[in-house]
């Protein structure tokens, strides 16, 4: 298998390169890959251009500044704040959708009825579909009031983990609301992946542990867990990188400030997406260049994550099902 | 064959189904529209059959931009104008007092709209499009910005231009703080926590605040006077005029400030202010206009940049007020809209263009102040 299949590719290969719809097919595909990196590198190039213009003239440290100020004199303005905020939300959003998603996967693609399991999917597909904005009125009028009653209990019983520490008694438009908004927001998109993946997963290694006595639970946990890895990782990224660049449903719901603060339920922080919608309108030129400067950093965060999860995969890949 | 013929039927039984929904939509859609027109006709045509409203040399397409709180003015102001003046166009857009001068600065529109008045370096910056001239500041809306509160029980509560300031920056945190407490003698105040939002986003509400705190209660409020996002710490936010609105109609024990006509939508309730004047001032388009009457021009020849009296003591005078200019070059406006902009501006400083101000919840222009608009309008060129 392994040595035969190269030979007939090449061949197929060679002898359709001479037909002229295969050579238009070719140059149009090429074409496109061409221009989505022509793309990213204008991009690239532009935020780059416009973040050094304005970092420039910025009076103190762009990293560590915990405030937003590109219009005073001298311009004062940082990213803090801003980073903290983005990267804490998501992290809650994680830390509550990954679980679920893959539990819904793991209902959807083995346990439940075909009945069921159609409608559901179904759903959770049309969860995706909401626009942002309706999540983020939703959020704001509706999960808002309602999660009052949660932080003032997370504040009675776990206050003293620091982090569910509450000090006022204003609405709940803090970074753990915006995180369980986020984590409802990504829940579709890693659900659909994962379910696919999990889909996948080879029939006969399933049947080869239900014939050495496994349990479900036990199949599950020894065959299509493993071969899943790669794309509950990949799903969960997809999740982040929408996380992190959400900007309505954030704006219209958080209550920021140019504050880092543990204290999870306290209203406060901001996103990078959130504080350039939020400043956008009102800035005059250079303020517009210091937003597409913070810009620049979320779009370096996210290339990062994007990285990072590639890494993880690839390194992953030998101890997955698939390579067996 | 048969079955595709099956197909076939049942694609166009869907596709008829289809347009006759569209059909039933849009009938729905077109007579939502002629209703409207209908409805606020009555309104047109009366002030349309009084109008004096002159269309010299109106014509084609005007382009501006420019502060939201002069947007709903604007919207009016808007309508009468196209209703006396037929293929006029005039398309403002609300974007920010911020990036309506960035526009017109790079030519885009005919004027823009502000809530401050141009800055020296932005004045320069307007020299490059205004050839041989300057872009100059005309006074053309008023309005009052309301504290708006929610408290049980209270309904006529009274601050003055220190404890706000200590409010806002957090100094004062319960409702029977003794300084308010004496504000408000036989109020019954909780002894609860007071939510303060500010706008989350940059406005010049909130530059329009600021100025009035650092004026009127310097050795309370020492934060930055001119700074469009919120310079003060802690406190809570809310996104827009329409966000802390919201915000203070559903948080009890709640302030904020905001734009009255916002403040009227939702019922809130406004604070009056203490200025020193007999009798407490309430936030009314009435008030902020006497107000505004004791402003002084600062700027220079045709340019008529106010600047407020926010420390009058004068009885009836509502201090927190906010001027919104409409920014346009003195010399070297476009050859082609320059007859429009004359005709729409003459119109929007006209006694008439100015009386519509008061039903939309914002201030007219003084009438010494407004006498001096029409004057430089007609001198555009």
């Amino acid at each position: 298998m392994a040595t035969t299949t190269p030979d007939i590719q090449r061949n197929r290969r060679a002898k359709s390169a001479s037909r002229p719809g295969d050579r238009i097919f070719s140059g149009m595909s090429r074409g496109s890959g061409i221009t989505l990196l022509v793309i990213m590198a204008a991009i690239a190039g532009f935020l780059t251009y416009r973040a050094i213009l304005a970092i420039s003239k910025d009076s103190t440290n762009f990293f560590t500044t915990f405030e937003w100020n590109p219009a005073g004199t001298p311009p004062v303005f940082g990213i803090a704040v801003l980073a903290f905020g983005t990267i804490v939300s998501s992290i809650i959003a994680m830390l509550i959708a990954v679980p679920v998603a893959i539990g819904i996967a793991l209902f959807i693609s083995h346990y439940a009825p075909r009945k069921l399991a159609k409608p559901l999917a179904y759903i959770v597909d049309l969860l995706a579909a909401v626009p942002s904005i309706i999540y983020g009125l939703w959020g704001a009028i509706f999960l808002v009031p309602y999660l009052d009653g949660l932080n003032q209990w997370l504040d009675e019983y776990l206050g003293w983990t620091y982090i569910f520490d509450k000090a006022g008694d204003g609405p709940a438009r803090n970074l753990f609301t915006v995180g369980i908004l986020l984590a409802i927001m990504i829940l579709p998109i890693i659900t659909n992946v994962t379910r696919e993946v999990f889909l996948q997963a080879p029939k006969m290694h399933e049947e080869a542990a239900l014939a050495l006595g496994a349990t479900r639970w036990e199949v599950i946990r020894m065959s299509v867990l493993p071969f899943g890895r790669s794309g509950i990782i990949s799903a969960s990224m997809l999740g982040l990188g929408r996380a992190l660049g959400e900007t309505m449903a954030v704006a219209v719901v958080l209550s920021p400030s140019f504050l880092i603060s543990g204290h999870l339920l306290d209203p406060g922080g901001g996103t990078f997406a959130q504080n350039i919608a939020a400043k956008f309108n009102e800035a005059n030129e250079y303020g517009r260049d210091a937003l597409i400067a913070s810009g620049l950093v979320l779009f370096v965060i996210t290339l990062l994550v994007n990285g990072a999860a590639r890494w993880i995969i690839g390194r992953r890949k030998e101890y997955s099902g698939a390579a067996a | 064959m048969k079955l595709s013929r099956k197909n076939g039927l049942r694609a166009s039984a869907i596709g008829a189904l289809v347009v006759s929904g569209a059909l039933v939509l849009s009938a729905c859609g077109s007579d939502d529209n002629t209703e409207t027109p209908a409805k606020e006709g009555g309104k047109t045509t009366t002030s349309a059959a009084a109008s004096n409203i002159s269309c010299e040399g109106a014509k084609g397409k005007l382009l501006a931009a420019g502060s939201s709180a002069q947007r709903n003015a604007m919207d009016l102001w808007v309508k009468n104008f196209q209703a006396a003046c037929e293929g006029v166009e005039i398309n403002y857009q609300g974007i920010g007092s911020g990036g309506g001068i960035t526009k017109f600065n790079q030519g885009q529109v005919a004027f823009a709209g502000s809530d401050s008045a141009l800055k020296d370096e932005e004045v320069a910056e307007s020299k490059k499009i205004c050839k041989g001239g300057t872009g100059v500041n005309l006074p053309m809306v008023g309005g009052p910005i309301a504290i708006g509160y929610k408290l049980e029980g209270v309904d006529n509560l009274v601050l003055d231009a220190s404890t706000i300031a200590k409010i806002f920056d957090n100094k004062i945190t319960k409702w029977n703080d003794p300084a308010i407490t004496k504000l408000n003698p036989g109020a019954k105040l909780p002894d609860s926590n007071i939510q303060a939002f500010h706008r989350s986003d940059e406005s010049g509400t909130t530059q329009n605040l600021g100025k009035y705190l650092s004026t009127a209660a310097p050795a309370d409020w020492k934060h930055d006077p001119k700074s469009k996002s919120w310079p003060a710490e802690g406190g809570q936010a809310a996104n827009g005029s329409s966000g802390v609105a919201t915000a203070v109609k559903d948080v009890e024990g709640s302030i904020s400030y905001m734009e009255l006509s916002y403040a009227a939508a939702n019922k809130s309730s406004t604070v009056s202010i203490a200025t020193g004047a007999s009798a407490p001032v309430a936030a009314t388009s009435e008030n902020a206009s006497k107000a505004i009457a004791a402003a002084k021009v600062k700027g220079t020849g045709n340019d008529l940049a106010l600047s407020l009296d926010y420390k009058t003591k004068a009885e009836g005078a509502y201090p927190i007020v906010l001027v919104t200019y409409e920014i346009a070059c003195d010399k070297g406006n476009k050859a082609e809209t320059l007859s429009t902009l004359k005709a729409f501006l003459t119109y929007t400083a006209s006694e008439e263009g100015q009386k519509v101000l008061t039903d939309a919840g914002y201030a007219p222009i003084p009438a010494e102040i407004a006498a001096k608009v029409r004057a430089i309008v007609p001198t555009l060129s």
